[in-house]
């Protein structure tokens, strides 16, 4: 009975063991059920989904930069080049701890404190997500070393760019400007697709203006990438298209003659060929070395440049606003002979001083004794302040501004290089505008010989001359003659800005013409010792009275001596009869027209006309 | 033993004479064709999961061969000899866990493996096969259903080791043996109002676990309620195995066109995760043939159980059934965000030969138990 029991247990144990095991199977088909279904939601509802975040996975979008124009001269020099360069750049948002990672790599390769210096700043001014650079110019071996190690450093990536980089250095800082990084600040301003990829931005000079034409277009590549990033392949790509060549009016070795013939003076020399409205020369003294500046210059050597009291980093050919002085009578000269209130016979007499009719104020000759009666060409020869004290003040204010505004003065004259500033011709309008102020009619006598608050850029001065050898016909100037699209065959002329002043006849040109002619040619003349014996010179002397410049400098005595020196300031154009340069010179503090900046302007000519640099002694030459 | 001369007098009762040549040798056909299907694709998963690594490929296979063989070597063992052996086996288990705790070496962030000579090996496999033993062993000596006081001598043998090996810290196999001990015993009887509160109690405890768990397993319990937390540390895994499942859609890539797994978006692809491959490459598809081969495997383990000639191999049996599938439920759910990461492969498809050895033996326990009729 005993096995029966055992047999009965057994029967009721089998049962509980099977019954068990169907619920367990069942639990078994729920729990699994559970993972179907929620394969279905994954694989079938939501498959859309899942498969665009899979291709976003797998697959990037990665900018190509194009490769930006280069920049040749008239006779086909290279002045801004582009030459391939390694950096090793960190994208600071994907590094977790910067300054073990910058040690760690220190320990690669050279990293020196410079390197640590630049890459802080440069990290000031970053663009989110976008590298910034610790070391520039790897080795080959450099390169190769870290990419041994390249693992170790997510977000530190060797990038292989072209630099730009201007082999003429100063010679071209002031009208070619420079490239640098793009800041944040910049990045807003720009189209930030087409500069997808681009580090670089023209900071200045023809650089900035041309941006459009220099950069071109970003080009891009799909690429599939595996997790870590790496690029396995191309999917898809668009080219960039590289930006296009600019070929100028400048002629580096005019520029270099021009910048030789200032020697360690400060100033500027803008020479122009009329014909054209091409800039020949743009020369800034002093100047300074544009290369650093492309991959970030130093602290250091930054403020060494921004506080030297010789402001080499002001572009004065552009920037510089100077009272024109007497160089400002021939246009006056014009709008007398234009406006009908003078001709070249009528004289006035300039007893030394000149009184407003009704007023006791005495208007004063730069020669004390007078010059007698003078007519317009003895006038500008001698370069008389109260003949000119006459003209102005029966010329008016507005007439005298508007034919000034003719030559240029007063307005920014559309040159293609950026931060040109405009000058200023005063006027009643704006002396009531800004000045708050009624306008007295001794300010227009002082109008007449460029003084007062009269202030013109040297480029402006240029300008007015070619436009006056020209015979009326403006330009507005231009450093860059055409463009060209890589791989086409001839470069594109770039679009001319030109107009004619109204008025003025042919006798009325050739008579202010020969008058200028006489300033050099004449025994009496204020710039008699530049004449050449090779062509003819049209040209008129001037003094400026200091102004602003070196204010805020510390006391020094012998500094201030000099920088309280007249400005020496000339303009001319050669052949006269078949003008083919235009020059304005300004010497800053260098004392007299004739003595100082002629000259400067005269080595300028021989250079680009081929003449005989031999110039005669200047002696001291009367007047300014 | 009281019941030692019963069970013999049952061996003697059947009739061992008509039994066919599989059934000689000790093998259960409809269980090894299972296992031979769900092995194969597992190869072919495993190559493109390894990217087309061929050896690694081979090794595995050199791996499950020598399982196959211990899985036949262990299904000549007779019921009666691995109930006898039960205990033994899990007393040298304990002992060797609480070696690994003081001399083992460290893997990983854990001690899991003990090393014998150049072999190196970790106690707690043997545990996943001794711990449903003994339960079968101290439940089968008296008649079903337990009584509470075996149920509380049960689950003190299952606590002892599941304790040590969570110690170590290795959750995943942790789970899976108290996993192997609880099956038993719900094969066994398990009144269901023990069950119910031994549930209730569990969810009340469940905060106090929070605070004896280790920091990266508090992490991955985090990232699992929301995974975008930390997409690039431990949410990264659970976030690139849904797109590579969501995008396999119904029919999948296609075999080794998976993006997800070749461009390494995919972590422990081959390994942990690679039932997200299969659902990349293959989609919901062959991902519901895959099921269907474990199911069949799960059903045929059960059957065997039912109709095992003794109480001991039922609940072995039953016991080693469900923790196969507690294995598949654990690594799906894992896989598709169902549950939190735990470190459990996909039985008999993730590469590695650990885990492999010993579910092979336990489907030798399996086959023996089926094969030894009398």
């Amino acid at each position: 009975m005993r096995l029966d029991s055992i047999l009965a247990d057994r029967q009721r144990e089998w049962r509980l063991v099977g019954a068990r095991a169907i619920v367990a199977a069942v639990l078994v088909l729920a729990a699994l059920s559970l993972v179907v279904v929620r394969l279905a939601h994954l694989q079938i509802a939501d498959h859309e989904h899942f498969s665009v975040l899979s291709q976003d996975n797998r697959v990037k979008v990665q900018p190509v930069p194009p490769s930006r124009g280069l920049i040749y001269d008239a006779k086909g020099v290279v002045l801004a080049d582009n030459h391939p360069s390694f950096s090793l750049e960190i994208t600071v948002e994907k590094v977790e701890n910067l300054s073990a990672t910058i040690d760690a790599l220190a320990a690669i390769i050279r990293v020196d404190d410079k390197d640590r210096e630049r890459f802080k700043r440069l990290k000031g001014q970053r663009v989110r997500f976008q590298g910034v650079p610790l070391r520039l110019n790897l080795t080959p071996e450099e390169v190769a070393r870290f990419s041994l190690d390249s693992y170790r450093f997510p977000g530190v990536d060797v990038r292989a760019e072209l630099i730009r980089s201007y082999p003429h250095g100063e010679l071209t800082a002031h009208v070619l400007g420079y490239v640098g990084r793009i800041n944040q600040e910049e990045m807003d301003h720009i189209d930030t697709s087409a500069y997808a990829g681009t580090h670089f931005i023209g900071k200045g000079g023809v650089e900035k203006y041309h941006e459009g034409l220099l950069h071109g277009q970003a080009g891009y590549q799909q690429v599939e990438v595996n997790a870590r990033g790496r690029v396995l392949r191309t999917l898809e790509a668009k080219s960039p298209v590289a930006g296009q060549d600019l070929h100028l009016f400048l002629d580096i070795a005019l520029q270099r003659a021009a910048t030789e013939a200032l020697g360690d003076n400060r100033g500027a020399v803008v020479a122009i060929d009329p014909r054209t409205g091409g800039v020949l020369a743009l020369v800034s003294k002093p100047s300074f070395d544009p290369n650093p500046f492309v991959e970030g210059i130093g602290s250091a050597d930054y403020h060494a440049l921004l506080y030297s009291p010789d402001k080499p980093l002001y572009n004065r050919a552009v920037r510089g606003q100077y009272p024109p002085g007497s160089t400002v009578k021939p246009f006056v000269g014009f709008a007398g002979l234009a406006a009908g209130v003078t001709n070249a016979r009528k004289t006035t007499y300039c007893p030394g001083y000149y009184r407003l009719p009704g007023q006791s104020h005495s208007y004063r000759c730069w020669r004390r004794g007078g010059h007698g009666a003078v007519a317009l060409e003895a006038a500008l020869v001698q370069s008389c302040d109260v003949y000119f004290y006459v003209l102005a003040h029966e010329l008016g204010i507005e007439r005298l501004k508007d034919y000034l505004g003719g030559f240029g003065f007063g307005a920014r004259t559309g040159i293609d290089v950026a931060g040109e500033l405009s000058g200023l011709v005063p006027s009643r309008e704006w002396k009531e505008r800004v000045r708050k102020q009624l306008w007295y009619p001794g300010e227009t006598l002082i109008v007449g010989i460029g003084q007062g608050a009269f202030l013109a850029t040297p480029l402006q001065l240029a300008v007015a001359t070619a436009t006056l050898a020209n015979r009326g016909h403006f330009f507005a100037p231009r450093v860059a003659r055409a463009a060209q699209v890589p791989g086409a065959p001839r470069a594109q002329e770039l679009p001319v800005f030109s107009r004619a002043i109204a008025a003025g006849d042919a006798t009325q040109w050739d008579q202010l013409i020969h008058a200028m002619t006489q300033v050099v040619e004449s025994p009496r003349g204020t710039a008699k010792g530049i004449r050449s014996r090779d062509y003819r010179i049209a040209g008129k002397t001037g003094t400026a009275q200091v102004f602003t410049l070196g204010k805020n400098q510390t006391y020094n005595a012998a500094r201030l001596a000099e920088t309280m020196r007249d400005h020496a300031l000339f303009v001319a154009f050669a052949p006269a009869d078949d003008p083919r340069i235009a020059v304005a010179v300004i010497v800053e503090n260098g004392g007299h027209g004739g003595t100082v900046a002629a000259p400067v302007a005269r080595k300028v000519m021989d250079a680009w006309l081929g003449g005989s640099t031999l110039i005669d002694d200047p002696g001291v030459a009367d007047g300014d | 033993m009281a019941t030692r001369p019963v069970a013999a007098g049952l061996h003697q009762l059947s009739d061992p004479g008509d039994a066919g040549l599989l059934t000689r040798l000790h093998i259960d056909a409809p269980l090894l064709a299972g296992l031979l299907l769900l092995c194969a694709c597992g190869l072919v998963v495993l190559f493109s999961a390894m990217d087309r690594d061929l050896g690694g490929v081979e090794r595995q296979l050199v791996r499950l061969t020598l399982a196959f063989a211990l899985m036949f070597a262990v299904a000549q063992v007779p019921p009666y000899q691995l109930r006898r052996w039960s205990l033994p086996l899990y007393v040298l288990g304990v002992l060797m866990l609480v070696a690994v705790l003081l001399v083992g070496d460290v893997g990983k962030g854990a001690q899991r493996w003990l090393a014998l000579g150049a072999l190196r090996f970790q106690p707690s496999e043997l545990l996943k096969l001794a711990v449903p033993m003994t339960v079968a062993w101290v439940l089968a000596d008296r008649p079903l259903p337990p009584r509470l006081a075996r149920v509380f001598a049960a689950t003190l043998l299952i606590l002892i080791p599941v304790v040590l090996i969570a110690k170590q810290p290795d959750l995943g196999t942790a789970i899976l043996v108290a996993g192997a001990g609880i099956t038993v015993l719900f094969i066994g009887g398990l009144s269901w109002r023990v069950i119910l509160m031994v549930g209730a109690a569990a969810a009340a405890l469940a905060p106090l676990l929070w605070f004896h768990m280790r920091d990266y397993q508090r992490q991955r319990v985090l990232t699992f309620l929301d995974p975008t937390s930390d997409p690039l540390g431990t949410g990264y895994h659970i976030i690139q195995s849904k797109i590579a499942i969501g995008s396999g859609g119904l029919h999948g890539k296609g075999w080794l066109n998976g993006t997800q797994s070749h461009l390494e978006f995919l972590p422990e692809r081959h390994t942990d995760f690679i039932f997200a491959v299969i659902g990349e490459e293959f989609g919901l598809t062959g991902i519901l043939v895959l099921l269907a081969i474990y199911l069949f495997i799960i059903y045929r383990g059960l059957r065997i159980a039912v109709q095992a000639p003794d109480t001991y191999g039922k609940l072995l049996a039953g016991g080693l059934s469900l923790v196969f599938f507690i294995y598949v439920f654990v690594n799906t759910g894992m896989v598709t965000g169902l549950l939190p990461v735990v470190g459990v492969p996909l039985p008999l498809i993730s590469y590695g030969g650990t885990s492999m050895v010993t579910l092979m033996v336990g489907f030798g326990l399996l086959m023996g138990i089926q094969t030894h009729r009398k």
